[in-house]
């Protein structure tokens, strides 16, 4: 075993702090007495001679992480998650408006403000200070996806909660000034999903941008292939949502949306997952890389489930809620993927060097790494 | 090369490098061409004797609130990393070096090229139990009151390789008195890390608000009463400089004494530095300053100093704090190739727009298909 195969909750028991502050000198006792912190798997006994801890394959400063990782919480991965699901159920519901299947409208509509509704309090409740979040519409920044992704929101929000509200219409009475509204609204709501619509493939995709656009190396490295990551995901799970709540007459495209949504989302995901060299890795190891197994796993089901249960309400309902749950796990998955790579100087310092190999830049002669014993 | 001979500060290498590239940052952020020179600073590490009067100058000057006493247990740095509690940070390694073996290299360390004898020649040789314990201390963090601060490697076996006879640590036996292996001359690394006010600066880019911002310097600074604490800064530096603190949300880091700079004074940590090795002033002259300092270095026959971050050709158009080093720079925890991120925006956003599309067009073609 070396280091890098070393699971992150592995390396995370290992390396457990307790709560605040221990006593000064309390890790050199511990050290000295041969006390464990954590009890995780190190190798080595007790101060003997000859470490058994394995040497890596690159060099650091004192094995410590290079880049500071991600201090975003999981707030930001289910936002990732609430915010495709928002941006598919707006186009399901405009496609559905316009082809006169009723029910999946409205589900699209509200599941979208739902959605959206969601994406902002995770957003909010990730700041540092989350009563200065209206500091984001102090400028309109082109460099800074988070940025772009504000005005996006801003438009794409708007637009859904109107689409969403106009549902009512067939609740009010004939008469009056509300009987004004329930004539009203119907186009209006129409307008709005259709504004809704337009904005929800660049919000579903922005986000591919805001985690590509770090200096995280696992999500850089990602960049031509989790936007198809994002599109698809979104796509199925919207999908999904439908398959659960719509009758069967109204399902024939979300079916097919559901399809094309998990493969996309499955391919781009190979991509992901084996062609970046070490920076794949992360995706595929520890606990991220059981998520995204288990995504995997969830993602096929349903869309199998999904062309398969075409005379099945129940059937249906079941693949759609595994289509939603194989794209909440790809986005915790890619997430912590992330956080991961910038957690070990392994995934900084190794592709900067190759980097810098086919670069030809000669290397200068390593005078002084100690020999392995 | 054509943008050397045309100058950074040129119009149109300017309007052509908006992203990346070589340029000039201020004339570039709007404070037109006859913006103050660029300041920054060259520290020398081949000088830095590791006092750590930076980090407590720093700390003074700024008001940056303390770290804890808190041992890291890896060598003479207890600061352990930038945080945003900790603006300057004297990096500590010590490396076994075999005179023998560099001589079999044809590498020379040191003024007098491997001539003299060495430190230790007639003591007893031996290992002592320091790769464990570096393997322990790599495995701990640290509580800095920010996040996310220090945090603990991932790979002690990285440490093990850190790990030498001699660390200058706390032991319970002296060093060599354990059976086996073979004892070394060493030589002590120190560096005074800071923020590298980089000419395309990754943290920069990416902040949603406008908190950060370039000033008439060329420098990067934080406005602390905008900045809210998104975090995105943190994930856009290839430094791992930026860092949030945890009882008020925002990020910090080094201003390059904005204040100072506005009052024609030196940046703090310069001014505290009692051997030069931290040298403040015009970014051109400060290249030049080292580019003379390296070549004489190279003269004296220490082959393994470098300079890092002087290249305005480099992943981050080169950065307005630079250092001479005298070993690879992941050694002292830098990145040996940082890139901003920006470079390849415009490649990232073509590839969501083809995304976008895709989606759009998946669902228009599973409404348009035949009604079931």
């Amino acid at each position: 075993m070396t280091a890098g195969e070393m699971s992150s909750a592995d390396r995370r028991a290992a390396s457990r702090e307790p709560a605040g502050r221990p006593p000064v000198g309390d890790r050199f006792r511990d050290f000295k007495e041969g006390r464990r912190g954590g009890g995780g798997r190190r190798g080595g006994g007790g101060g003997g001679e000859r470490s058994m801890v394995p040497q890596a394959e690159f060099r650091s400063y004192y094995g410590r992480p290079i880049l500071k990782p991600p201090v975003w919480h999981h707030d930001i991965a289910a936002y990732l998650f609430t915010g495709g699901l928002a941006a598919g159920s707006s186009m399901i519901a405009a496609g559905a408006d316009l082809t006169g299947r009723p029910v999946l409208r409205r589900v699209g509509r509200l599941t979208s403000l739902a959605a959206v509704g969601a994406s902002t309090y995770f957003l909010i409740n990730d700041l540092g200070r989350p009563e200065r979040f209206h500091h984001m519409l102090r400028v309109a920044k082109p460099t800074s996806p988070m940025s772009v992704g504000t005005w996006i929101l801003a438009t794409f929000g708007p637009a859904a909660g109107v689409a969403a509200v106009a549902e009512v219409a067939p609740l009010l009475p004939e008469r009056g000034l509300l009987g004004l509204a329930r004539r009203i609204l119907p186009p209006v709501g129409r307008g709005a999903n259709l504004v809704a619509a337009v904005m929800a493939p660049p919000l579903a995709t922005y986000t591919a941008v805001l985690l590509a656009h770090t200096a995280v190396p696992s999500w850089n490295r990602a960049y031509p292939y989790l936007p198809f990551v994002f599109a698809g995901s979104a796509s199925a799970a919207a999908s999904g949502v439908g398959l659960i709540a719509a009758p069967l007459e109204e399902t024939g495209p979300v079916r097919r949306l559901a399809v094309a949504g998990a493969a996309l989302d499955l391919a781009a995901m190979r991509q992901v997952e084996h062609s970046m060299g070490v920076v794949s890795e992360p995706y595929q190891l520890g606990r991220q890389g059981r998520l995204l197994r288990a995504a995997r796993a969830f993602t096929v089901g349903g869309a199998v489930g999904a062309l398969l249960s075409r005379r099945s309400r129940l059937l249906s309902a079941l693949s759609g809620a595994s289509l939603v749950v194989g794209s909440l796990l790809t986005r915790f998955g890619v997430f912590e993927a992330g956080k991961a790579s910038a957690e070990d100087p392994k995934y900084t310092v190794v592709p900067q060097r190759q980097r810098l190999e086919a670069r030809g830049v000669a290397e200068v002669e390593k005078v002084n790494v100690p020999e392995p014993d | 090369m054509e943008v050397e001979n045309r100058g950074l500060r040129d119009e149109r290498v300017i309007r052509e490098n908006r992203l990346y590239g070589p340029l000039d940052p201020a004339p570039e952020a709007g404070y037109g061409m006859d913006a103050p020179p660029r300041m920054g600073f060259f520290t020398d590490t081949s000088v830095c004797i590791g006092c750590k009067a930076c980090e407590v100058a720093c700390k003074e000057w700024n008001n940056v609130p303390e770290t804890g006493l808190d041992l890291l247990g890896m060598s003479f740095d207890n600061t352990g990393d930038l945080t945003a509690n900790s603006w300057r940070h004297v990096a500590f390694i010590e490396q076994p070096v075999s005179r023998e073996k560099l001589a079999d290299r044809g590498v020379a360390v040191g003024g007098q090229a491997g001539n003299e004898p060495p430190a230790f020649e007639g003591l007893p040789t031996s290992r002592t139990a320091a790769p464990e314990m570096a393997a322990r201390a790599a495995t701990t963090g640290k509580e800095t009151g920010t996040e996310p601060g220090v945090p603990p490697s991932p790979e002690p076996g990285a440490a093990v390789e850190m790990a030498t006879e001699f660390l200058g640590m706390p032991s319970s036996v002296l060093p060599g008195r354990l059976p086996g292996g073979e004892r070394t001359d060493f030589r002590w690394l120190m560096m005074s890390d800071v923020c590298k006010h980089c000419t395309h600066a990754g943290c920069l880019d990416v902040c949603p608000t406008g908190a950060l911002f370039r000033t008439e310097f060329g420098t990067v600074v934080v406005q602390e009463d905008i900045c809210n604490g998104c975090g995105y800064c943190i994930s856009g530096c290839p430094y791992g400089v930026i860092d949030q603190r945890k009882d008020d949300g925002r990020a910090w880091k080094c201003t390059l004494c904005y204040d100072r700079l506005k009052d024609d004074m030196m940046p703090a940590c310069a001014k505290a530095c009692p051997t030069e090795s931290i040298q403040y002033g015009p970014l051109d002259e400060l290249r030049e300053r080292a580019a003379r300092r390296l070549e004489k270095l190279h003269e004296q026959g220490e082959t393994a100093a470098r300079l890092y971050g002087n290249d305005p050709e480099d992943g981050v158009g080169g950065d307005g704090a630079f250092f001479l080093l005298l070993d690879e720079p992941e050694v002292y925890g830098l990145p040996p190739d940082p890139v901003v991120p920006t470079r390849d925006a415009p490649a990232m956003w073509k590839r969501a727009g083809m995304a976008a599309l895709t989606m759009a067009a998946a669902a228009a073609v599973a409404f348009v298909g035949r009604r079931s």
